[in-house]
């Protein structure tokens, strides 16, 4: 298998085998955490950069871990100590940012579609780590990893996600990957928080208890509660009332069902504490997942002949030798 | 076209392995504290084999761990495309343990170097040997083998295939000619 994509923009447009090859490299790549030198050379010498224009501590850090355990170096800036603050335009924030030779680019920005715009003008690979409203693909594909070590298998599961799809990147890239691998999803939340272009795609429905009836599997998503700006409902009690995981919604799923969360937990409001630290809950196993992940897609992004024109040919090759051999005369 | 010559059949290949289990329980008078460690992919289908005959020979089995030396590659940022890993799966301690490295072929010895480095981030062995069914030259790096199952004369527009029945179908090396 090749895996010949340059970037990580989303899931949308990526295959069923280039999926299942990230989740088999990150899988492969979950042994080096548990070892005493969690280090190994593979990235040596390359430079990650992670831009955050928006809030984040997990991601951020699992993305460092995962190029400090591959030798890479790792430099992060956050939008608002950043030059975004003095009025840089974005591009311009880039394009500085290439012309110091990373190798690749981890951006995080309020704005759709950003990553796919840098990654046009920029010469290193880009990873969306969360654009807007768009998508998370690093996020859908640790909770692909943590179903299939559960479940062994995507085909014919049940998937119900459950709370704010609107505003959710992480609900859109899971729907578009579960969906190629042949999983049913199922989405639950307020009417106002349900976009009716999901329909074609999964089963939509505003009773959690439909969606979790006979699920495999029940993905909470955080209510993330800075982008309520709209009204969409008329309170956190109102909305934990219907929307809050309880251990008895559970008994209407599969027996084997698997909880999980993206974090942070607003406990009360999506996720019961019952269930958050429960059986059923899978949250932990999740961020270790995220750290394989984030491994496999740097080192997949990172190493290669990203830039194809920085390897000489046989005939400057020759003429590199050539010269070497007359300067060493 | 290239046209392919064998040079070890599967009774080569088993007679070869059969003496170097001998070599190896005679070197290390037993097999206290002795470990085997297959670099992926045709050195672990090896190392399998060994295990065998020396659990034969001896009536003890030998721990025996897979390695990936993807990762510890000296050519990744050059090459256009990035190896598959595969993953290290080794379920023991090699702390002060002697370890038997198994690979198919030794050539340049780079990949003996990968393999050495990822050992020593594992652990810190008593000894590690190296064995190998072919020795083929033209080393690049102060490396040799302790254990050689056939030394192979080649020159550097060869190629040496070993082909294992678990992963080819068939057992035998074979020496290819590229041609052009």
């Amino acid at each position: 298998m090749r895996f010949s994509q340059r970037h990580l923009l989303g899931l949308e447009e990526l295959d069923r085998e280039e999926i299942l090859f990230l989740l088999d490299t990150a899988a492969s790549f979950r042994e080096i955490s548990e070892r005493e030198i969690k280090k190994v050379p593979a990235l040596r010498g390359k430079t990650v950069v992670a831009a955050f224009f928006e809030p984040s501590t997990r991601t951020r850090i699992s993305f460092e871990i995962a190029a400090k355990r591959l030798s890479a170096d790792f430099v992060s800036l956050s939008g608002t100590v950043s030059s975004a603050a003095k009025g840089e335009t974005l591009l311009d924030t880039a394009r500085n940012l290439a012309a110091m030779q990373p190798d690749v680019l981890v951006l995080r920005h309020p704005s759709a579609g950003t990553p796919h715009l840098l990654a046009k003008h920029l010469q290193c690979a880009v990873v969306n780590a969360g654009d807007g409203c768009h998508e998370h693909p690093t996020q859908a594909l640790l909770d692909l990893l943590t179903i299939r070590e559960r479940k062994g298998r995507f085909e014919g599961l049940v998937v119900a996600i459950v709370g704010d799809i609107l505003h959710s990147r992480v609900a859109r890239s899971n729907l578009f990957a579960l969906r190629t691998l042949g999983a049913e999803v199922r989405l639950a939340g307020p009417r106002t928080l349900l976009p009716s272009e999901c329909a074609p795609w999964a089963f939509t429905t505003p009773h959690l208890e439909e969606a979790v009836q006979g699920a495999d599997v029940v993905m909470l998503l955080r209510l993330q509660r800075e982008r309520q700006v709209g009204n969409f409902f008329p309170s956190l009690e109102e909305y934990s009332r219907y929307y809050c995981l309880e251990e008895g919604h559970l008994k209407l799923a599969k027996p084997d069902v698997m909880v999980m969360h993206p974090g942070p937990l607003n406990r009360g409001i999506e996720i019961s504490s019952a269930v958050a630290d429960g059986p059923y809950s899978v949250i932990l196993d999740q961020v270790a997942n995220g750290v394989a992940v984030r491994m496999a897609v740097l080192y997949l992004l990172g190493t290669g002949g990203r830039r194809v024109e920085a390897v000489p040919t046989k005939t400057q090759m020759t003429a590199i030798q050539r010269s070497g051999r007359r300067a060493t005369r | 076209m290239s046209d392919e010559r064998r040079v070890l059949d599967a009774q080569g290949i088993d007679r070869a392995l059969t003496r170097i289990a001998h070599e190896i329980v005679e070197r290390n008078k037993g097999l206290a504290g002795l470990v085997l460690i297959g670099i992926r992919s045709r050195g672990v289908h090896l190392a399998d084999r060994l295990r065998r005959k020396l659990a034969e020979i001896d009536g003890t089995s030998v721990p025996m761990g897979i390695i990936d030396i993807t990762l510890y590659r000296d050519d990744l940022s050059r090459s256009h495309q990035q190896p598959e890993v595969k993953g290290t799966t080794i379920d023991f301690s090699i702390d002060d343990r002697r370890v038997i490295l198994v690979d198919d072929v030794l050539f340049t010895g780079r990949t003996v170097r990968a393999a050495l480095d990822a050992l020593m981030d594992l652990g810190r062995p008593l000894s590690v040997q190296l064995c190998v069914l072919v020795d083929r030259g033209h080393r690049e790096l102060p490396i040799r083998a302790d254990y050689v199952g056939k030394n192979l004369p080649t020159s550097r527009d060869q190629e040496v295939q070993v082909r294992v029945s678990e992963s080819d179908g068939v057992d035998e090396v074979v020496l290819v000619q590229r041609g052009g």
